[in-house]
Formats: C-alpha cells, structure tokens, sequence
C-alpha cells in the first residue's frame, strides 16, 4: 500500500512528541550551563603548562628547550630562552622560558607539543568555557595564565598524572641516590687522598 | 452578540470609516482591510518559526529553544533583532540592482495572494470574480523573484537552487492547479467567496465541506503535496537543502534580506494553505453545526495552524526526496490521480445522490490509486548511475 | 485617459523599451516580464479580469521563466562590451514606422473608434467559459489536440535522445 511508510513514520516522531512532554528519560539534551557532563579523562581542549610546588613560577617544569614550538604545526606557541638558569624539578640547574605565549584561536588542539616535551612540562587542559569578548587579548595566553599546578593536571588527567609523577619520583630518587654516592666518593676520596679528590666531584655532577 | 463578534472587524472598519470624508473614502477603506494582513500574516511567521522550533524539537527529542523569554517565546524577537543588526553583505560580482529587487519582489508577491483568501464571514479584501486564477497567478510571479536571486548572485550554489527551485515550482504547479480544479467545479464558480459559501450549508451537524466526499479527500491530499513542494518545504527541500547546495537560491544573503526570503517561504506556505482551506476545509465555516456561535475567523485561524502543525509534523518525519524521485512523484503518480481525480468530480455531479455514488466514485480513485502506488514501488531499479552529460 | 491609465502605460512602454535597450541578456528579459506585467494591469484595469490573469500566469509565470532559462542554458551572461548597432539600423526604423503608421491607420479608421465607447460589457469568467463550451468548441478542441501533438512530440525527442547516449 503506498504511503504506509510515510505513516508508520508519521506515528514514531508523534510518539516522540508526546512521549518527550510526558517522560524526561527521552530528552537527551543536556541543559549545558546548569548542567554539564561528567568529564572524561581523555578529554582536551588545549595545552597548559605544569608547575610543581606552591610557586608558579619558580616550580614551572618547562626548560625552554624550545622542542615544542618547531613542532607545532599552525605554528601557535612563542618561547623566549631565558638568559640564567634554575633548578628544574629533579634538581638540575636549567635554563626558564623568560616568555611562553600560546594563541589558543590559533591552536588546533593536535597534542604534538605534548607528545614531544621531554619535560612533562606541557601537558593538555580539559577546560572548554573559553569564550570571551576580546579576541585578540583574552585568546593569546601568557606564561602565567598557562601555569597550572600538577595538582590541578592529577585532578584532571589521574591516571596519566601517576605516570608521570611516579616516573619524576624515580627520577629524583636516581639523582639523589647519584648525589649520595658522590658525596660518598668524595667523603671517601678525601679521606684518602686530597689531590686525587679534585677531578671525581665534577665528573659525578656531569653524568 | 454573536453576530456582532462574529462581524467586529467589519463594524470597527465601518465605523472608522465614518471620520473620513466620503472623497477620502475608498482609499482609506482599501488601507483598514490591508494593513491588517499586512501585520497579521508576519506576526503569524514569527509566531510560526517559534512553534516551528519547538515542535521540531519535540518531535525529535529535544527541548527547542527555551532560553529567551519563558518556553523560548521571545526567540523570534531576538532572531528579529539579530537579523535587522548583521551586516548586509553583497558579493562583489553580484548584480547589485537585481540583487536587491529578488527579495522584495518575493515578499511582496508572498503578500498579493491574501488578496482573495476569505478569513472570515465578509472578510476578503477583494472579491474577485476570478479568485483562484488570481492566486496562482501572482504565485507563478515567486518563480521569478527566485529566479533572480539565484542569478544576480552570480554562485553556482544559488544557481543550482534556483534552476532546482523553479524546475519543481512548476512541475508542481500543475498538479497544485488540478487538484483544486475539483473544487471550482463543484462550486461552478473561481470566485474564492462563492466557493466557501456553497460549502457553509450542514446537514445534521455535519458540514457540506468538499473534503468529505471521495474525490474532495483526494483532492485536498494532492493539493497538500503540490503545496508542500510549491513552498519548499520539507520533504521537498531540495532547492534549498542545506547538506547540499547550503542554502540554494538565497545563500548569498544576509541580513534583512535574507529575513525577507524566510518571510515570503512562509507567507507563501500559509497563503496556500489558507487556499486549500478555502477550497476544501469550507473557509471560514464551523465543523459543526453546533459550534457556529465561534466567530468565523477564529475557525479560519484554527484551521490555518491545525495545517501549519501539519506541516511542521511532516517536516520533522519525511527524509528529503531526491530530484528524480520528486519528478516521477509528480509526473507519474499527482498528476493521473489529479486528472482521474476530475473525472470522478464529474461523475459526483452527474450521479444521483446515494450510497451507489459514494462506492463508485470512491472506487474510480481508491482503485487507481493503489495500482498507481504499485508502479511508483516497481520501478525502482537499483543500478549504477550514468549520467549524460558528465563522462 | 486616467492618471493610472498613464501610469501604467508609461511603465509598460519603459520595460518594453529597455528590453530592447538594455546590454545583459537577463536583464532584458526581467525588463520584458515589466513589459508583460505592465499589459496585464491594464487588462485588469479594464475589467478583463481572466485576460489579465491569464497573461500574468502565462507570460510572466512561463513565458518569461523559459527565456530566462534558455538564456541561462546556452552562454555565461558576460556584459556585452560596445554597444552593438545593426548596420541596417535606418532601415529597420524606417520598417518600423511603416508598421506603426499602417496599424495608427487601420485604427483610426476603422469603424469601432470612430462610433465612440460601446457601454462597458460585464465580462465574467462564465461567460467567457460558456462561449469557449460551446461556441467556439471546435476550434478549442483543435487547439487541444495540437498542443498534445507539440507535447507528446517533445517527450519523443527526448526519449530518442536517452536511448542513443546508453
């Protein structure tokens, strides 16, 4: 019989249109403002920078090795080398990103710079309330607005965070066992014999 | 009382017009009968476009808009508001006077049509002896606005839209006109009053309206198809379907303009279904005979938006057609039911009333109408496509 | 001669005029469908009022949709660049206004303008649809049967070509 389909359809969408005013579980629509959906911990919007310790600045993990910004394909990331250097997160002395811009209207979200960072320093933000009325201004974001400290990046991303910090602890405990055992040899050097003593502590410092 | 509520636009015209001066007269009764449907018909489209929104939404699961205003009401406001304040754009090769002229020209030939729609009891602005020729006369002149908005905007998307739009604006027109040819026949005259007056009459509490007889059901059911395509409506979008030709004849513009376009779409859609009413819903007349008390132009209304919804249901259903399969729809399957549809009008008038003329008129449409749907489901072929011109 | 008679007239002989002026082919038409609908307003002011439909319908529904058509389908409206005159130009105005002395003659001479206006006929579309039924039923019938003969001459060719190209 012709039209029969065009009738079956007719009743499916008007029981959806009764069906929605009478049971809420029908309506898929999440109401955004008031209500959000549960994050996924996979989620990224873009990237920030990771700070360990209560100073931002100070903790921030980036050594301005710059990997990331030839990576970045559109090209969206602005790093200027600082000219001292300071202790990094497992302790050596590193140079500081003096200047760390990101264009988010310009970033495409990829994660190249994250895949690439040799630092952890870098990592993706999960945070989507983004709009604003200055496009120019309030979308190129500076070291200080990047900065977000790693209890914010285990808040967001926990599996990957213990990764990471599990990986830096070992790191640490390395470096420190490498410190003991320098102090050691040089305690030890010293009490044998003290012109001998003089090359083993910079070859200890530089491995 | 009723009278009175029934005639209360009539009486407050007559009354106006009493302030004037006899010379001044005849224009000033012309300006209180068209600025009303100037005002009215436009408030319906925002009206529409909310109820439009929302029933969509329900029909699909969703809430519609619901942040402007309680229920989302004041969604058309602030679409208002955000179309008069864009920017109005037009492209650097376009041809900038046609341009301008397609959506004016559009709106104003959507508006001519109410010119001979009765909204009520004496509420016509002309009563023009040939009514219905005149509507599907000023209705051929919207092929020409879309024409040229196709063309002035010098884009192939617009182009293909157009060339689309009007290819099925006038293979439709022609099932659009037979099918209503039923009720011209019926009433003996084009006159749009004359045809609801003679569908007024009740028998029992029943209305003599022509959809409740076998080729009047028919009839308004093509009607209603040719209709839906003469407007663009979904299911047959394809002038415009967004997934294709983005927005076909009108993607070049903004704006107001562009506010212009979606005004006469649904002025045009409620200008044919205020016909199909007209022809086959009896007008203005109550369903029964018992609730005649309802002033005639609430009926008129409630009919209007009882076909809007309907509209608004199919919309939200049908998946959109594709060209081939619109053309043989409309060649292979409206256009020998609106023909048979004539013939079984004649018979209806020449056979004596009874039962025997319900079951042989019903059978001459039921009949081919069945096999006819049968040849539609045949012939479809699924095989790899050649094309002529594009090898 | 009334003010809307005036009106309507120059508008008519300007779309008409510019038809034939204008450079762009579309622009030509759209200015020869004014032309079209300029005739159909003085149909209507003169009470004719299924003439004046009709030709509405007709001419600026169809007539002036295929021109445009056919323009669109056989070149890209480029503007045209000089203005291009027929070299028999002088020729063609002196045909043209033989032509319109002739019909200026057959008018005024003929016996309709000089007895004065006839009273003014009701015209209805029953009318008109009685003599088409029965006075005139042979030659419409005739007509009928040529336009069916065009039409089905037309879905031939067409389906001639179809078979050729598979």
């Amino acid at each position: 019989m012709v039209g029969e389909g065009i009738l079956k359809g007719l009743v499916e969408t008007a029981r959806n249109f009764f069906g929605s005013y009478v049971g809420k579980d029908r309506l898929t629509t999440v109401q955004y403002p008031e209500e959000r959906l549960p994050q996924i911990e996979a989620a990224r919007s873009f990237p920030f920078l990771v700070y360990d310790g209560p100073d931002w600045d100070k903790g921030m993990r980036c050594v301005a090795c710059q990997i990331c910004e030839k990576e970045c394909p559109p090209k969206c990331i602005l790093i200027k080398k600082s000219a001292d250097k300071k202790p990094d997160a497992v302790g050596k002395p590193q140079f500081y990103p003096a200047v760390f811009n990101i264009d988010i209207s310009v970033c495409m979200s990829c994660q190249i710079c994250v895949e690439v960072c040799p630092f952890d320093a870098i990592k993706m933000d999960v945070d989507y309330d983004l709009s604003t009325d200055d496009r120019f201004g309030d979308l190129l974001l500076d070291k200080e607005r990047l900065a977000k400290s790693n209890e914010y990046y285990n808040a967001i991303h926990p599996t990957e965070a213990a990764a990471v910090d599990a990986h830096f602890a070992e790191e640490r405990a390395k470096a420190e066992a490498k410190a003991k055992a320098a102090t050691e040899a040089k305690a030890a050097a010293e009490a044998k014999v003290a012109p001998a003593a003089q090359e083993q502590p910079v070859g200890g410092e530089t491995q | 009382m009723t009278q009175a509520l029934d005639q209360i636009f009539v009486l407050t015209k007559q009354w106006l017009l009493g302030f004037v001066p006899a010379s001044a007269q005849p224009i000033c009764s012309a300006i209180l009968s068209v600025v009303p449907v100037l005002i009215g018909f436009p408030l319906l489209f925002a009206i529409t476009t909310w109820l439009e929104r929302k029933g969509l939404g329900r029909l699909q699961n969703r809430y519609g808009p619901n942040r402007t205003g309680p229920y989302g009401l004041f969604q058309p406001i602030a679409d208002a508001i955000k179309s008069l304040t864009k920017e109005d754009i037009v492209p650097l090769t376009a041809d900038h006077t046609v341009h301008f002229l397609a959506p004016v020209l559009l709106a104003a030939a959507s508006f001519l049509g109410y010119a001979v729609l009765p909204i009520g009891r004496n509420m016509v602005l002309v009563n023009m002896n040939a009514g219905v020729l005149y509507f599907f006369a000023v209705g051929s002149v919207v092929e020409l606005a879309v024409f040229m908005a196709g063309w002035s905007s010098r884009s192939k998307y617009s182009l293909l839209g157009a060339m689309r739009a009007i290819a099925q604006m006038i293979s439709y027109e022609v099932p659009l006109v037979l099918a209503s040819i039923v009720a011209i026949m019926q009433a003996g005259s084009l006159s749009t009053v004359a045809i609801v007056d003679k569908q007024a009459g009740y028998t029992g509490i029943w209305p003599h309206w022509f959809v409740f007889t076998p080729w009047g059901v028919v009839g308004f059911a093509l009607f209603m198809i040719a209709a839906t395509a003469e407007s663009n409506r979904s299911p047959f979008d394809l002038p415009e379907g967004e997934s294709e030709i983005i927005a076909g004849y009108y993607i070049e513009y903004s704006g107001f303009k562009f506010a212009l376009f979606f005004l006469g779409e649904y002025l045009g859609m409620f200008a044919t279904s205020g016909m199909a009413i007209t022809l086959f819903l009896g007008g203005w007349s109550a369903p029964f005979s018992f609730l005649t008390w309802i002033p005639s132009y609430v009926w008129f209304f409630a009919k209007l938006l009882a076909l809007i919804a309907g509209f608004i249901w199919i919309r939200g259903t049908l998946p959109r057609l594709r060209m081939d399969q619109l053309m043989s729809l409309a060649w292979e399957f409206i256009l020998p039911m609106a023909l048979l549809n004539m013939l079984d009008a004649g018979i209806w008038h020449f056979m004596p009333a009874g039962v025997l003329r319900w079951l042989v008129c019903t059978a001459i449409v039921a009949v081919p109408c069945v096999l006819l749907g049968q040849g539609l489901k045949r012939n479809k072929k699924f095989q790899v496509r050649t094309y002529q011109f594009a090898k | 001669m009334t003010v809307t008679f005036l009106i309507l007239a120059v508008i008519t002989v300007a779309g008409t005029a510019a038809a034939m002026g204008l450079r762009n082919a579309v622009h030509c038409v759209l200015a020869l469908t004014v032309g079209f609908a300029g005739v159909a307003a003085i149909y209507l002011q003169l009470d004719a009022q299924f003439v004046g439909l009709t030709q509405i319908m007709v001419y600026v529904g169809a007539v002036a949709i295929l021109a445009v058509f056919a323009i669109m389908m056989t070149h890209t409206p480029l503007p045209a660049k000089p203005p291009t005159y027929s070299s028999f130009w002088l020729l063609g105005s002196v045909v043209a206004a033989a032509v319109f002395a002739v019909l200026a003659w057959a008018i005024c001479s003929s016996a309709a303008s000089t007895q004065g206006l006839p009273p003014e006929p009701e015209v209805s579309v029953q009318q008109i649809g009685d003599a088409l039924m029965h006075q005139f039923v042979l030659p419409l019938e005739i007509m009928g049967l040529l336009l069916t003969a065009a039409l089905i001459g037309a879905v031939v060719i067409a389906m001639d070509r179809r078979e050729e190209t598979k």
